[in-house]
């Protein structure tokens, strides 16, 4: 191999300029963690590209099955709570899925950043790059299927002829912006955790579950909890922070806060009767608890990070 | 050459053996505050510096904390205490292909692991065609890693890392995988490298490659660093550490089968007294070149007018190098009622550095005849500056004659 074979610009790079300093220690601040993960979004992107061509490597359709699963799950629900088990809530299938599918991105990203620094030791072991790299990608692979998803939801609405409340379509960014914050914070925090406690990817599948019932998503917040508990009821609803952006999203895509019951003919609220207002506080809220999270996952992942490559 | 390309700065890395690793809530529940460990330092206060555009060698044995220390100074792992500042883009060769996705082509891991090196897209974009051709996987690009043989693997996982442009190249024995083509290539790009000023930092546990290319090394020996300096010198402690350790587990293993002396006397009238081997002088270590010899001490009850000499010099590899023979030389010599000193004299000694044994025989013609042979018994250093590799030094001269 002779010089001029070598890559343009080899020489050149390797004498002039200022290198980048790094150092290798145990006390990493907080901002310098940060920087580093900025300064390597394109590997955030190539994992993310790396695991979603892994999940469909050598299927037909490919990344399409992210949207056929999903559709076929609706259609079922509309078969099954439009037909035959009428709860009398009109259209109850957006109901359902504009909270679901925004739930399910949020249960799949943490169950599987979770597991994700053990099951790539590999990696972790060899190579140097901030690992929580690795669990932010698994939460960017999910919310591109996510992403997905909301098309074969968009398709359904243009089908069933439901319209979203535009007034309120701009919550679904701001709420969705809280659920990756808390997804991510999660992720990081709990893949770090696991290398120490195995156990943790067993027991938050079971937290997740039980999350998920506490989260206004098959039933309603305003009908079911807040008209039929206590005021404190209410308040220990809204203090789990996925509960405003499961709101936002009913209120944005379901739009409709009253609905006359299909079998009874009886006006329900069923949304809160909250001016928009109420709902970007509730999402503000949420997204600072949400930084306050990811900065404490970040501290605790760099803490625990040092002893990664020998504890797995 | 004061600026510096990687400073480690006091590296200590502790490390915690458990005896057993409880590592879920029911075992830690059972076992409150009962798990017990052992401490192992894997480097203490190690300290050295390398100056950018130098090639610096970590030697030591396995276990003696290089790898360790190389995972901390590519950031894999943190250091107890201490640090380790690095200025410049580095890339580790910790293992090649470590980042490889087996269900994805080649050319999707080039560009995965080329962002791990931390390069952009557009850079990689650049660079590819050269990865390519000096992986020589053109054929197999789009192939799934997953179907290549490992040498595929080990030739597309050098050629991302060498193509990345890295100020500080980190290498850790990979030059020892591949055919033997193939690590020629990629000895020649590590001296490309080496023109160009890189930094490389290059671990070894064989005292050859780390001749043929550092500046200075360091030695490490458990955990602790007992050398930094030149390579020669090096080489001649960490050979001296590696046989300290073998001669320990010579010893243990003698002890307990005490019933097979090295010495065997068929005749009793004399005995081998003592061996030295090396430098004529001092009988320390020798440098190529220079002369040698070897004195073996005789005590007899008999004399003897025709008695010879045999000496065997061995290899650090165990290969026997040269057998000589004061009766073919032509030197009968004569052993006196008592002690007698035979010394054998090699004017220039054309062996390259190592560790080398001598196995000694005495034996002579008479009423009483006598053999005598000691297995291993000396051993002595044998230290070389040069670059040459193999098991003797040759003065060769080159010329170009055109036709």
């Amino acid at each position: 191999m002779t010089n001029a074979e070598g890559p343009a610009g080899l020489t050149s790079s390797a004498t002039g300029g200022t290198p980048k300093v790094k150092v290798v220690t145990s006390g990493v601040t907080l901002r310098r963690r940060v920087l580093d993960l900025s300064e390597n979004r394109e590997l955030l992107a190539s994992l993310i590209r790396t695991e979603i061509k892994v999940k469909y490597k050598n299927s037909i359709l490919g990344i399409l099955w992210t949207m056929v699963a999903p559709a076929i799950t609706l259609a079922i629900y509309w078969v099954v709570f439009g037909l035959l088990l009428k709860n009398g809530i009109p259209d109850f299938v957006i109901y359902l899925a504009s909270g679901l599918l925004v739930w399910t991105f949020f249960a799949n990203s943490i169950v599987m950043a979770t597991a994700v620094i053990v099951a790539r030791a590999g990696i972790v072991k060899k190579v140097s790059f901030p690992r929580e790299i690795l669990s932010i990608a698994t939460v960017g692979s999910q919310s591109v299927y996510l992403l997905l998803q909301w098309v074969v939801l968009a398709l359904f609405m243009v089908v069933l002829g439901h319209s979203p409340d535009w007034t309120a379509l701009p919550l679904v960014p701001l709420a969705f912006f809280t659920v990756l914050l808390y997804a991510v914070a999660f992720g990081v925090l709990l893949s770090a955790v696991n290398v120490y406690f195995r156990d943790t990817q067993h027991l938050i599948e079971i937290f997740i579950q039980a999350w998920f019932w506490l989260t206004p998503i098959v039933y309603s917040f305003w009908h079911n909890v807040h008209g039929h508990g206590a005021a404190f009821l209410s308040w220990i609803y809204l203090a789990n922070p996925i509960t405003p952006v499961v709101l936002a999203f009913q209120r944005a895509l379901y739009g409709h806060a009253v609905i006359t019951n299909t079998e009874t003919k009886v006006s329900e609220q069923i949304l809160p009767p909250w001016h928009l207002g109420s709902f970007y506080g509730l999402l503000g809220l949420s997204i600072i608890g949400g930084f306050v999270l990811l900065g404490i996952a970040i501290r605790v992942f760099s803490r625990l990070e040092g002893n990664f490559a020998e504890e797995l | 050459m004061t600026e510096l390309a990687v400073d480690v700065q006091g590296v200590t890395k502790r490390f915690r053996l458990f005896k057993e690793k409880h590592r879920s809530v029911k075992e830690r529940v059972l076992h409150p505050g009962r798990v017990e460990f052992h401490e192992v330092w894997a480097l203490r206060d190690v300290a050295f510096s390398v100056p950018k555009g130098s090639t610096f060698g970590i030697l030591g044995h396995n276990g003696s904390g290089k790898s360790t220390l190389l995972k901390t100074i590519c950031g894999v792992l943190q250091p107890t205490h201490g640090q380790v500042v690095v200025r410049g883009k580095l890339a580790g060769l910790l293992e090649l292909g470590a980042g490889f996705e087996p269900e994805l082509s080649g050319r999707d891991n080039v560009y995965l692991n080329g962002a791990m090196l931390g390069l952009k897209k557009s850079e990689i974009d650049a660079v590819f065609d050269d990865i390519v051709a000096f992986s020589e996987l053109e054929e197999f690009i789009d192939t799934q890693v997953k179907f290549y043989s490992s040498g595929m693997y080990i030739r597309l996982g050098f050629a991302v890392a060498v193509n990345v442009d890295p100020e500080i190249l980190v290498i850790d024995e990979v030059l020892a995988v591949g055919d033997e083509r193939f690590q020629r290539k990629c000895l020649d790009r590590v001296r490309e490298f080496q023109e160009q000023g890189r930094t490389i930092i290059f671990v070894s546990q064989s005292p050859e490659q780390v001749r043929m290319l550092c500046e200075s090394v360091v030695v490490l020996h458990h955990g602790e660093m007992i050398f930094n300096g030149e390579p020669s010198e090096g080489i001649r402690i960490f050979r001296e550490r590696l046989n300290e350790m073998g001669e320990h587990h010579v010893g243990a293993a003698t002890e307990e089968s005490l019933d097979a002396p090295p010495t065997h006397a068929v005749h009793a009238p004399a005995s081998i007294l003592g061996v030295q081997a090396g430098d004529p002088a001092t009988f320390g270590a020798v440098a190529t070149g220079d002369p040698a010899a070897i004195a073996v001490t005789v005590e007899s009850t008999l004399a003897y007018e025709e008695a010879s000499v045999l000496v065997e010099i061995i290899s650090p590899l165990g290969i026997s190098l040269a057998r000589l023979d004061s009766a073919e030389l032509g030197h009968p010599i004569a052993i006196q009622p008592g002690t007698t000193v035979l010394t054998m004299t090699i004017p220039h000694l054309p062996l390259l550095d190592g560790h080398h044994q001598v196995n000694v025989g005495v034996s002579a013609r008479g009423e009483h005849p006598l053999y005598l042979w000691q297995e291993q018994a000396a051993a002595f250093e044998i230290t070389y500056a040069g670059k040459a590799e193999g098991l003797v030094a040759l003065d060769a001269t080159v010329t170009a004659t055109s036709t």
